[in-house]
């Protein structure tokens, strides 16, 4: 007697369950960044376009499958068509990919964490030089919040080449971030639908409460209104509508078998196309309302470094020509320094290259993205605000849970396939099948906590999911509509939930969809080919800030082997099987 | 003669007192940035007081337990406020070595900014370095407290959900091998009584739990 499927205990822990997935760490700090490269304002419309076309369909179709074959990954490509289990196969190697590495932003988010329960913010003071003079060299140059992030936390080395050794408080947190995964998969749906309502509810919580709270911050309005000012000549640039289908494609978690393996734990016939318009809409209304958030912390930040700036400005020229204190303010800043440089025209002028040229404009400029977002600039303006340690904790425990939900989703890709399986699930039970993945992560995502582990992450994000990914969900939706036929897909549907299908649907799948994908294929290679070389940023501890280096041979051949080990599953499985049925039948045919 | 030798005095007190004298250090006060609408007039009376300050911050010094009000020399007060001091030995004809005066200075640096309401930026000594207050370094860095903690709740709740499985599966383990020992109890007992069936007993079905049936094993397969 088959062993039953177990279920999601309502259909609202599916659907949270997915918003949890799909609302990650990347509406944070990448849509903000895309925001204000492109357009601000003005990118919406490429990104709420991007939306219809090409996210919701793409979504519909996943959990569809899902949902139709009952099965993780690697079954349910199967099911279609067994020469394609090689696109399920694929999935799962993405994925392990993405949680060996992805945990570890979690355990810098534990980190982060732990150390906000000081007073004051370690992030906020350097530390002593060694005769207590004055302060570290490189906290000088850099600022206090760099300097806490590539010294204390990363302890990072100059190059990919020093790999330095394990940093033990990186690693700490790195194992405490695995056990808290495997206590939230321990017990499959069963514990994992009860946390995903925490780990989909709390984050918008926190991000409520930023939102109060940053546009009560000073100068939070310039950051806002420079910010979402469309700038439409924007809309004329093709990398803008690349990089928002880029955004939208990778910020749904398409292709991973997360999705799949969600969906199959569902009721046959709840309707999936109703939860698919609604987690893509609320993925990308949380993104945009992320944005609001950083925009006004970004105001925040540069407003108040503008007047630092300014106040420095006003202490040199108090100091030099002697003025009275409290003379010079803003307002008249301009006015005397005209009167001082023609009144003193030789002392000004020795005066003059130390005076900065202070412009909001400029700080505003200041577009980052990714970690830098996350751990320099948040924690910048969080030590500028009153009582912030409770600022502190609140938004690295939303990192954590944004973090946690993306990870529940990832592993349960990488797990329902192997549970699935009978192969392995005859012979030791989920939990111990989960802690297994779990340890071999944490063992290799050691990797990431060693002196040059920062660089080794950059490679894993920038290249182990991005080409393999768009490549996979080609793949799938040429199966659906070509390999299993639309027709057949659509009296599936129709059999399972009731309801007919749109043609909308049935013409995005078929034709826009993987065209639209083809062509962001085509541009990645073609921007891949062209730009030559690959360089990354390395941080340099003697001029504080970060300067660009090569790839080393061996680093690229990691890159390739990245993207080979994930992308090269498909065909060589396809290879695999046609091979093993040609042999079947070289076997039976003498027997006939 | 007497105004003679005042003159000559007060003319060598500002020699040795000048912008970059030997011996000279020049200070710079901010109060109207330390302390806004709080702010005092620097006039003569607090001048008086810093000079005080300084013979005190001397008169700490071995050696130097004579210095005087009188010995420390102001000079060049603008509206900034900044001036530059010379502290001179009794006789008045030289000023004390540079190095003597800052360490002491350094001593006494927390009592002279108190005097004024001011701190180590406000009050400013070029030349003179401020010793930069240590952070407070406790014995156990709170980070690994709270990590300690967290860690304890999560293995503990691990235990706890691994341990509840594992009773859980003994006991789906145990049930239907007792069912089975009567069962066979069942077919013994046919055998021996020749003939009547157990098979209505369909004991090994009641054992499915219904919450995770699924829609199609509702209906009996044919």
């Amino acid at each position: 007697m088959e062993k039953a499927r177990p279920l999601w205990a309502n259909p609202l822990q599916f659907v949270f369950a997915c918003i949890s997935y799909a609302v990650g760490l990347g509406n944070v700090w990448r849509f903000p960044y895309l925001c204000q490269m492109f357009g601000g304002g003005s990118f919406l419309v490429p990104y709420v376009i991007m939306l219809i076309v090409e996210g919701m369909p793409l979504l519909y179709l996943e959990l569809a499958v899902g949902q139709r074959m009952r099965q993780g990954s690697i079954g349910a490509w199967r099911t279609i068509s067994p020469y394609l289990s090689g696109v399920g196969v694929a999935s799962v190697v993405v994925s392990f990919f993405l949680s060996m590495y992805y945990n570890v932003i979690n355990a810098w988010a534990f980190w982060y964490l732990f150390h906000s329960f000081q007073d004051p913010l370690p992030w906020s003071v350097c530390p002593l030089n060694s005769n207590r003079t004055g302060y570290d060299e490189e906290c000088e140059k850099a600022s206090t919040t760099q300097y806490f992030w590539y010294r204390k936390t990363l302890n990072i080395s100059p190059s990919i080449q020093d790999s330095g050794g394990v940093q033990w408080e990186p690693a700490l947190c790195l194992i405490l971030a695995w056990l808290v995964v495997y206590l939230c998969i321990l017990r499959g749906t069963a514990s994992t639908g009860k946390v995903v309502y925490f780990t989909a509810s709390l984050p918008y919580c926190v991000l409520i409460i930023y939102l109060v709270r940053g546009l009560t911050l000073h100068g939070a309005t310039n950051g806002l209104v420079y910010m979402f000012t469309p700038k439409l000549e924007q809309l004329a640039n093709p990398k803008a509508w690349i990089n928002a289908a880029t955004q939208i494609f990778f910020s749904l978690g398409l292709g991973f078998g997360s999705l799949i393996a969600f969906a199959s734990y569902n009721e046959p016939s709840s309707n999936c196309q109703k939860h698919a318009i609604i987690v893509s809409l609320i993925n990308s209304s949380t993104s945009i309302f992320a944005s609001i958030v950083t925009f006004s912390i970004y105001g925040f930040k540069a407003t108040f470094n503008y007047e630092s700036c300014l106040n420095k400005v006003i202490l040199l020229l108090t100091n030099s020509f002697d003025l009275e204190d409290g003379f010079l303010t803003a307002s008249n800043l301009e006015q005397v320094k005209g009167y001082l440089a023609s009144a003193y025209p030789s002392r000004y002028s020795e005066v003059l290259p130390q005076i900065k040229n202070c412009s909001l404009e400029s700080e505003l400029d200041t577009a980052v993205q990714g970690t830098g977002l996350a751990f320099i600039v948040y924690t910048e303006a969080i030590k500028n605000m009153e009582v912030s340690q409770l600022w502190s904790v609140l938004y690295f425990f939303m990192l954590l849970m944004l973090g946690l939900g993306s990870m529940l989703g990832n592993t349960a890709a990488i797990l329902t396939p192997l549970t699935d399986s009978t192969l392995v699930s005859r012979h030791l039970p989920k939990e111990v099948i989960s802690g297994l993945v779990c340890l071999i992560n944490l063992a290799v995502g050691m990797v990431f906590t060693m002196e040059a582990g920062s660089y080794w992450f950059d490679i894993f994000n920038d290249y182990a999911a991005t080409l393999s990914l768009l490549l996979i969900v080609l793949v799938e939706t040429v199966a659906v509509c070509y390999v299993y036929g639309l027709r057949r897909f659509e009296s599936d549907l129709q059999a399972m939930t009731g309801r007919s299908l749109n043609w909308y649907w049935k013409a995005m799948w078929a034709g826009v969809s993987p065209l639209l994908i083809i062509s962001l294929l085509i541009f990645y290679l073609s921007d891949y080919i062209l730009t030559g070389t690959l360089q990354y940023q390395a941080w340099d501890a003697s001029q504080g800030k970060l300067v660009t280096k090569d790839y080393p041979t061996h680093a690229l051949a990691v890159i390739g082997l990245l993207v080979a080990a994930s992308t090269m599953c498909i065909p060589l499985v396809a290879l695999g099987i046609f091979v093993r049925s040609r042999l079947k039948k070289g076997d039976t045919a003498p027997v006939a | 003669m007497l105004w003679l030798l005042f003159f000559l005095v007060t003319a060598i007190h500002a020699e040795l007192c000048q912008p970059d004298a030997e011996n000279a250090f020049k200070v710079r006060l901010s109060i109207r940035t330390a302390l806004g609408d709080k702010a005092y007039v620097w006039d003569t009376n607090e001048e008086y007081l810093f000079k005080a300050m300084v013979a005190f911050s001397m008169r700490k010094v071995p050696n130097r337990e004579k210095t005087e009000i009188s010995h420390v020399v102001l000079c060049n007060v603008t509206q900034r406020v900044s001036f530059w001091f010379v502290v001179t030995d009794p006789s008045k004809n030289h000023t004390l070595p540079a190095d003597e005066v800052q360490s002491a200075i350094r001593m006494n640096r927390n009592r002279i900014n108190n005097a004024f309401f001011l701190n180590d930026q406000t009050l400013e000594f070029l030349k003179i370095p401020s010793t930069l207050a240590p952070p407070t370094d406790p014995s156990v860095p709170i980070w690994i407290i709270v990590f300690g903690v967290v860690f304890c709740i999560v293995i503990v709740a691990i235990t706890l959900l691994v341990l509840s499985g594992i009773r859980q599966r003994r006991r789906k383990n145990k049930g239907p091998s007792e069912m089975d020992d009567t069962e066979d109890k069942c077919e013994n007992t046919v055998t021996i009584e020749n003939g009547i069936p157990c098979d209505p007993l369909d004991m090994k079905g009641g054992h499915i739990n219904d919450t995770f049936m699924t829609e199609e094993e509702r209906l009996t397969p044919l």
